[in-house]
Order: C-alpha cells, then structure tokens, then sequence
C-alpha cells in the first residue's frame, strides 16, 4: 500500500537524481567523451542498395590514400564467426527457426541498404571516409523484397540463398488451444475483426552508438568501450560467439550512456569490427555513428502487420481470441529478434482480461529492410495496441460503453492464470480504471467537447487498459522458450571500513537513475543516509557478471539482488556487532544505522561495526571472516505484472486533419515505488514515445527497399510542443508477491499503453463529425486522418 | 565535408571578386549549405563568407518601402521588422528553431528557393524587389522554379525591399517531421489588390494563385474563395501527403490567412 505521506529519504522519497548534476552541467562521461592515446578512426562503407549480389570491392586505389593504415572487407571476416542470436524460437511443428549467417561485413551479398561493406581504417575520420569513396564495389541489383505478405510469396526473391523460404518461422500458441478457439469463434453471438499494422519505429536515442575497440599486446587483453545497456552481455556475446576470445582477456566498459530504449541492447557489427581491428591495426580504433547511419544500422523497432478477431457471447463476455500477425525480422536475426514477436507478445494476449481461449499465430519474415528487435515495450505494445483497438471496436459495434465492457471482462482474482502460459501474481484493475476515471476528468468530457465545437473543432475521449510482463526474467523458464542466456541480476555490495557502500551492479543505467533510487534501497535497509551508498555499473571488469537493463527489470530483478546482497552484509554485521555488544546474536536490532541489544540501551553504531571488520583487533576472527563484502545472484520466480488504464483526450481540426492531445492522462499499478518523483518521469518519456508512435514517427521504406525517412526531415519525433501536460498517478499499488522489494517496473508502461488509447480518442472524434471508418493506422498524421475524413 | 578554403570579405566588391574564383560558393547563414557539406553533397574549393559584410545587415524604412541586408539573420528581422511589417516579422519568428533564426539569413533562403521555404511566399506576396550586386529584379521574375532563381553564378543577393500591405497574414501548416512548411499561404492586401504566395505545395516551388488574388481583390472575405480549387496534379507528393491534400491545404490556409486579417 501506498505510505500515507512521501518520506525524506529512502525508499518512497522523491530523492533528487545524483546523476543529474553531471548530465545537466556537460560533465557526463560518454563512450565519445573517451580518447585513447594512438587512437585510429574507422568509416564503414556502407550499401546503397536494398538487395544485390556483392561481385567485388575493389580497394587497391583507397589503400593508397593519405593516413590510410588498413581497409577490411567480408573476406577478412570469413573465418570469423557471424553475429549471434541470443534466442531461438520452436515453430508450430517443433522445428527450430531458420537462421541466417550474419555477417561483421558484408560477404557475398548486401541484404538492406546501410549495411556495412567495408571499413576503412585510416588516421582521421575525414582520411578513413576520402578513402571509402576511392573503393570501387560492384553490385549486381537483386529485385528487394520489403511487404512481409509479399515476401512470403513461393516467388519472392530469397533474402537469404540457404534458406527455404523468407519465413524465419511460423509459431502458433498455444497450438493445443487452436481448435477449442476455432470451435468458441463458431459459438460466437458477435465476432470483432480488425486488421492494422504497428508502425516500424526507429529508437533514436540523443546519443547515437560508439564503439572504440583497445587490444594491449602485451598483455594481450582486449578492451570495448560501447554505447549498452548490457556489457556483460556483449562481452559473452561478442568473445565467444564472433571472435573467440575468452572473457578473462576481455573487458567492455558501458560508461555514461545517453538513451537506450532497446536498441542498444544488441550486440552490433561495429562492437565486433573495433575489437577485431584493434589488434589487427595494432591501435585504438574507434567509430562514432552518425545520425544518418543511425537511422539505416539501429535495430529498428515494431513493424507488425496484424489480424485479430474477439469472439464475445450474447452477454458480452469475450469467449475467444484469435490473432494472425506478420513480424519483419529485416534483414537479419537481431540479437533477442526472436523472441519480441513471440514470447514478449504472445503471452500477453490475454491482457487485462479473462479471455479463456487465445490462440496466436505469428509468421516471422525476412525483408531487405534494417533488423527489427526490441523498441521500449518489445513485443508488449504490439500485443496491447491490437487487443486494446480490437475492444474499443467491439464496444462500438455492440453499442455499449468501452469503459464498461472492459471491466465486465477485467480479470478480477489472483493469482491468475491465463490461457497463454502466464500466472498474473496479483493485480487490480478496476481500482486503475476508476483512478482514471477520476483523474481524466471523463464526467466532463462533454462540455469540452462542446467548448472544442464551438471552435470547429471535434474531440475525442478514448481510453486502453494495459498490462505488461516486466521483471525479465525467470531463467529456467526463458531457457525451455529458447532463450540461449539465463535472466538473473548480480550484485556485490562492498562495504568500506569508515560505513560508506560501493554497490556494483550488473544492471546498467542510461538515463533510469539507478544512481539515486538503488542506493535509496540500501541505505533504506540499513538506515543510513543515502550519499554513503555508491552505485557502480556499466564495466565488466568491476561488476559482477550481469544481465543489463531492458524489460523494465532492474529494480525488480537487479534490486532483488542488491536487496539479497544487502541481507548477508546486515547478517555478518549482527554477528559482528552481537560480539562487540556481548550480547547474544539473535538479540540484536539494527535501525536507523545502528545496533542495538533489544530491551537495553546498549548499542553500537553501524561505522564502528564496519571499522571492525576491516581493523579486527576486538573480532571473532574464529567464527567469521574480516571484511564485509557480499554478492548475490537473483532469479526471479515469476514475471511482474505492472497494468494500469490510460486516457487520451484530442482535438481534431477536421480541414486538415491535424490531431493535437489535449489530455492525457496515466493511472498505473507499479507495486511498491522507490522513487515517485523518478517514476513519474519514466512514465513521462514512455508517454512520449507512445504518443510519438501514434501520432509522429514512421519508419518508411519504398518498393526497392530504399529508406524514405531517413533523416529527421522526414522521420518526425515527438516534441514538447506535441505533448500535453500529463495527469499521472501511481497510488494504485498492489505490490509484487514474489520479490523482495515487491516493485514490478515502469520503465515501459508509457510506451506500451498510450498508443491505442491516443487511436482510440481520434476515432472517437471523427465519429462526433459523422465519420464512423472503424480503424485508422498509425502514425495519425493530418494527411491520413483528412484522407479518412473525405475519403 | 570535403576540404575547402574559406574567405571572409568586409564589402561586396570583395565578396564578388572572391566568388570569381574557380568552384567558389558564397555562405550566408549555412543553414542549408552547411548540412549539404557535411553530408558530401557539395564539394565547394571557396567558401566566401558573407557574414562579416555590414553593408548586408540591416532592417530599415527606404523611400516608404522596408529595406532588408541580405545578411540580416531571421531573428533580426523578427526584432526589427515588428513595428513596420508585422507579418513578415511573424512569419521570421516562426522559421525553425533558435539556432536556425540566429545563423539563417534572408538572403540565403531567397537566393536558395527552397520550395518549402517561407520568406519566397513572403517576397512574392509583397511584390517585393531583390537587390543584388550588380541589379534589381522583381520577385514575379525572380523565383523561376524549385532551387532556381533569377541569379547568376557569383552574383550575391545584397537586400530584399518589401513594399508594405495594408494588411498582411502569413499562415503555415507544417510538416511535422522537418517542420518546414507543408503547405503555407500568405496573402498581401495592398489598396490596389490583394496577393496571394503558396509555398510548400508545388513542384515547381513558390507560386501566386492568381484565382484567389482575384476574388479577392474584388471582395477581400473568406467567402470570396468559396468554390475555387487548385489542381493536385502538380503537386508534391510525398510520405506527409499527397498532392491532392496539398492542393486542399492550399485553400484552407488562403481562407485562414484572409481571417486572420478581416
């Protein structure tokens, strides 16, 4: 439950972000900000054409260039192992998923338009790019296959020669189900149908991706300074799957990272390329994006092209759910691609509601186009936007009230199993849904509509409710999906002589203020003030062997395992203090930083324990070790179920179609929250981007698989002036029943539950001007919305 | 970028002579020309800079008409123009952002031509005069297609003089990715007769929508263009919309701007 008042410090106080001073006063330090003596810069020469056969680059007149030191292409790479894929998907007949090789540079053939052909490593930037247009590549133009439907077609070209077909796989959940779903749908009283298409978004983190790549050759250890929100992750990734070096000789360092949102969780190309020619040029080589190669080598995000159908009986209880969904992989298997179509999405069919049978059906496919993997939500928002659209369309054609017919089918008990092979711990959705209703205002709603009228202007309310699997993720679970990693967080608290702590986490910070809300925990747990907790994360070689951050996981899971850590450094220290107390050790209390013998006055304070630990003279040196240092690996039981209900209130100006939010309200069930004032600016940006989707951005691709929006003239994201103020509330709590903390994430709600109910209020604006079209994809921009108008 | 030199003349005799040389370019405001060289789209041996030119700068009233240095950024033209042309110093408010207002100059857009750009509309409405090195050339002859212009190679454009409206409006309805305008109307009402620039729709850039100027010269209400409609054929068609929605657009923000004033 909600504290009845905010604390100063500790868990449930809005602690100022320590890391703040830093990034706000240019001090923060960037994988860019990082120079290395005798470093070198390398410029990826990249396609241009969406699909062709690679007949020869030819780099003899480049080599020659000024400051030119050494010019790879595919054929360097040949021996070298391609780029993983960390999860490998079982179809609906058992057969394991194709999976392409993924080449460091292009070998043989070029797949989508950015993908890189050869590097050129040279002194400066500006020598390495002179001499990449001195390469002469020959390509012969392969016709591009860029429409999922079309691609698999039996007479599509292939992206991949060695494969059967474009079809990475076809995955049916749960298959078993299949026909008791067919069966209900032909029991149906009313069937809902509705196709649309989750728009393919590119992430656009403020900072864009660098890599600078350092081999000692004396000691022969490699180093990867890189742009992740994982560098644990790379390392495994990158040394033993593409180029074989073991993890003691490796070391990746994820400093200060501006933004991730998904896309820098994947192990790049470019990662690999600095590492290898590190010690092949035998200097520091680094490589940072620009913003136009960002746009064609970030993985991209979404783009699912779907049918889905809700069967409801007479009495308006949904019977069934049947869905028939296209996921672009791109080009290539993404490092988790996978898994953000299937298991990320399918699972959270069922939503907020106790649809007894659900069925999925998801067809994975190769096109020329930039790989898909996760975006903020991955998998989740796709799940939410169809069922969500899907309900409020149902509630039209039933002519009953949206709000109402969610809640007569929310699910109401705990724990809940659902039909798609999740156990809900707990929940409460109609405590969200009338913390919404309040907050929005929605009893008002007709009078601003009226007062939007008057100005010729049409409104419109609509609503979504959301629920997300976060907390990611129970390991032997994700291993039977096929996940080729486990899903624990580490921790190692170490604490110093004089009382203060150094927490090292193998969760990464980028952007999430992890820096002041983990070390609120800690501090809260022993009850010291929080500035004597250190949070350090982002370097393999001074954190334990971690996960990273994505999933809305590192409070849930990597602050499960700080919390675990903790416990065994307050447990050492009892005995520590029982001895200096003389008293037995099951008498003693710590709180508010010190120890004390229950029922006496006798006590001792928290620095004076630590001091003995690390100076032992008065120390059962017998019974226990000095020092006071502990690690914890935790792997959750369960995923956590954050859900929540939002409201979106638009204007429509029906001459030109151009959609302004007004209102926007968030109403979310997070569990326990560390941080309000953190979470609510977590939610802020989620908002943001959701919103963005709806309305903004759009990832464009022609016919030929030439990028259309390729810069920000053309690819347009979400601005202040965009966005409304929000109304957010995150008092709905019902804590997580199997963490220690009992959080559940919010990293990604914001994203995941705003665009339908933005889709949901423009639909329900143009049908106040008489126009009832059903559905409209996103982005809502002014040209598709007057096209629907006067159409 | 690729290597260039840069030269930095204190007068327009200087600043010509430099842009004889061979493969020479001037550079106002690098709004646009700065973006095209980091991309390698220009490969320029000269930069001649123009910035440092005093004579180019400046906002002020000449023989009744108001007087523009090529080289006066927008954001001096949203400061000093306010008083005198109150549109025009509106429509300078609303070019990009901060930094584009500061850098951006006059005489950059115009000798430019985006065709989504705003000051053509604003120059072609108000019948308005490009002064440049060596001549004056009316608007109505100086805007001859999409990134063409009447100007000659090395020629520089050295002052716009704008006569003033009546009454003036400029109304924009951006793209909302680039944020320039994706269709902009600006309608001029002078005591004989009203002129009506679009910009942002036509794929051969700026134009005067000589239908609309005329109805609404004869009676200058909204209502006046109840009915007319511009061809979507030649129109820009692109991810934002098609031709035919700009073709839309353009009679909306005309109406929208003939409000404004009424």
């Amino acid at each position: 439950m909600p504290k009845d008042f905010e604390p100063s410090s500790g868990i449930g106080a809005s602690s100022k972000r320590r890391e703040d001073i830093r990034f706000l006063t240019g001090s923060g330090r960037y994988t860019d900000d990082i120079n290395l003596r005798r470093q070198t810069h390398v410029f990826f020469l990249r396609s241009d054409v969406a699909h062709g056969r690679l007949t020869g680059v030819d780099t003899s007149a480049a080599e020659d260039m000024p400051g030119v030191l050494k010019i790879f292409t595919g054929a360097d790479f040949a021996e070298i192992g391609g780029m993983p894929c960390g999860w490998q998907i079982t179809d609906k007949h058992g057969q394991p998923m194709q999976e392409p090789k993924h080449p460091v540079l292009a070998h043989e053939k070029v797949r989508h338009v950015g993908e890189p052909i050869a590097a050129v490593v040279a002194e400066t930037l500006a020598q390495a790019r002179d001499a990449a247009e001195a390469i002469v590549v020959d390509i012969d133009e392969l016709p591009a296959v860029v429409n999922m439907k079309e691609a698999v077609k039996d007479d599509a070209p292939k992206v991949h020669d060695d494969l059967t077909s474009n079809l990475c796989y076809d995955w049916g959940f749960v298959e078993e189900n299949k026909d008791a779903v067919n069966k209900a749908f032909e029991d149906a009283a009313h069937v809902t149908t509705l196709e649309l298409v989750n728009n393919r978004l590119v992430a656009n983190p403020m900072e864009p991706r660098v890599a600078i790549g350092d081999y000692d050759r004396s000691a022969g250890d490699y180093t990867l300074y890189t742009t992740s929100q994982n560098p644990h992750v790379i390392r495994l990734l990158m040394g033993a799957f593409v180029l074989g070096i073991p993890e003691h000789k490796l070391r990746v360092v994820a400093p200060d990272v501006g933004g991730g949102f998904g896309t820098k969780i994947f192990h790049y190309q470019e990662e690999a390329f600095c590492t290898f020619a590190a010690k092949a040029v035998g200097r520091p080589v680094r490589w940072t994006s620009s913003r136009s190669e960002a746009f064609m080598s970030d993985a991209h995000g979404r783009d699912h092209v779907t049918k889905i159908e809700l069967a409801l009986d007479a009495e308006n209880n949904f019977t069934a759910l049947r869905t028939d969904t296209y996921a672009n992989m791109g080009a290539y298997l993404s490092t988790f691609a996978p898994s953000v179509p299937t298991w990320l999405h399918g699972t959270l069919m069922a939503g907020n509601y106790k649809t007894p049978l659900i069925y999925v059906n998801v067809k994975a496919v190769f096109t020329n186009t930039v790989p898909v993997d996760a975006y903020r939500g991955a998998g989740r928002p796709e799940a939410t936007y169809q069922l969500e659209r899907l309900i409020d369309k149902a509630a039209h054609e039933l002519k009953v009230d949206p709000i109402k017919l969610r809640r007569q089918n929310f699910v109401t008990e705990f724990p809940y199993a659902t039909p798609v092979a999740v156990e809900y711990d707990t929940g409460d959705y109609n405590a969200t849904m009338d913390k919404l209703e309040e907050i929005a205002d929605h009893a008002g709603f007709e009078a601003r509509r009226r007062e939007s009228e008057a100005k010729g202007k049409l409104r419109g309310f609509g609503v979504n409710c959301y629920i997300e699997a976060c907390g990611i993720a129970p390991s032997n679970l994700v291993g039977q999906l096929g996940a080729r990693a486990g899903l624990y967080e580490s921790a190692t608290v170490r604490v110093n002589a004089t009382g203060g702590l150094v927490v090292m986490t193998g969760s990464h910070s980028h952007g999430q203020g992890h820096e002041t809300s983990f070390a609120q925990v800690v501090a809260d747990m022993i009850g010291i003030d929080e500035n004597m907790v250190e949070i350090v994360h982002g370097d393999t070689a001074r954190t334990p062997m971690g996960m990273g951050t994505y999933g809305s996981r590192s409070l849930a899971v990597g602050g499960s395992a700080m919390v675990r850590a903790t416990e065994k450094i307050i447990a050492k220290a009892k005995k520590i203090a029982s001895h200096l107390l003389e008293a037995s050790e099951g008498d003693i209390e710590l709180k508010d930083g010190a120890f004390s013998v229950a029922g006496t006055d006798k006590s001792v304070a928290w620095g004076d324990v630590t001091l003995a630990a690390y100076v032992p003279h008065n120390y059962p040196l017998e019974e226990i070790e000095p020092g006071l240092e502990e690690t914890a690996f935790y792997d959750p039981s369960n995923f956590t179920y954050p859900a929540g209900a939002y409201a979106c209130e638009v204007e429509l100006d029906p001459e030109t179609g151009h959609v302004t939010v007004e209102r926007f309200t968030a109403a979310d069930d997070f569990g326990n929250v560390v941080n309000p004032m953190i979470v609510t600016g977590q939610v802020h940006g989620g908002l943001a981007q959701g919103i963005g989707q709806a309305l903004l951005e759009n990832c464009a691709y022609d016919e030929d698989g030439q990028l259309l929006s390729a810069s920000y003239m053309d690819y347009a994201m979400p601005r202040a002036s965009d966005l409304p103020f929000y109304d957010v509330d995150h008092s709905c709590q019902t804590p997580c029943t199997h963490n220690p903390l009992g959080v559940k994430g919010c990293g990604e709600a914001g994203a995941i539950g705003s665009p339908p109910a933005v889709v949901n209020a423009v639909l329900d604006a143009m049908r106040s001007g008489g126009k009832d079209i059903g559905h409209i994809d996103m982005p809502v921009s002014p040209a598709r919305v007057w096209e629907a108008m006067h159409g | 970028m690729y290597e260039f030199e840069i030269e930095r003349p204190s007068s327009v005799a200087d600043a010509v002579k430099a842009l004889g040389q061979e493969d020479a370019q001037p550079l106002s405001g690098g709004q646009t020309l700065i973006p095209t060289l980091k991309a390698r789209l220009a490969m320029p041996s000269v930069l001649v800079s123009l910035t440092g030119i005093k004579e180019l700068q400046g906002v002020e009233m000449r023989d009744g008409a108001l007087w523009i240095g090529g080289g006066t950024t927008h954001a001096a033209v949203m400061r000093d123009a306010a008083e005198s042309y109150p549109a025009l110093a509106k429509l300078a408010a609303r070019i990009g952002d901060p930094a584009v207002r500061n850098r951006g100059t006059i005489g950059g857009s115009l000798a430019n031509n985006d065709p989504s750009a705003c000051y053509p509309a604003a120059a072609l409405a108000s019948g308005a005069t490009i002064e440049t090195d060596r001549r004056e050339i009316a608007a109505d002859d100086y805007f001859q297609g999409i990134f063409t212009t009447a100007i000659e190679e090395g020629e520089i454009v050295t002052g716009v003089r704008f006569p003033i409206p009546q009454a003036a409006h400029y109304e924009k309805f951006i793209q909302p990715a680039s944020r320039f305008p994706l269709v902009a109307a600006y309608v001029a009402q002078f005591s004989d007769g009203v002129r009506v620039a679009i910009t942002g729709a036509s794929n051969e850039g700026v134009f005067r929508w000589t239908e609309a100027e005329a109805a609404l010269s004869e009676r200058f209400d909204a209502d006046a263009l109840e009915g007319l409609t511009l061809d979507g054929g030649n129109m820009i068609g692109d991810l934002h919309g098609s031709g035919a929605y700009r073709a839309h657009l353009c009679g909306v923000m005309t109406r929208r701007a003939v409000q404004a004033i009424a």
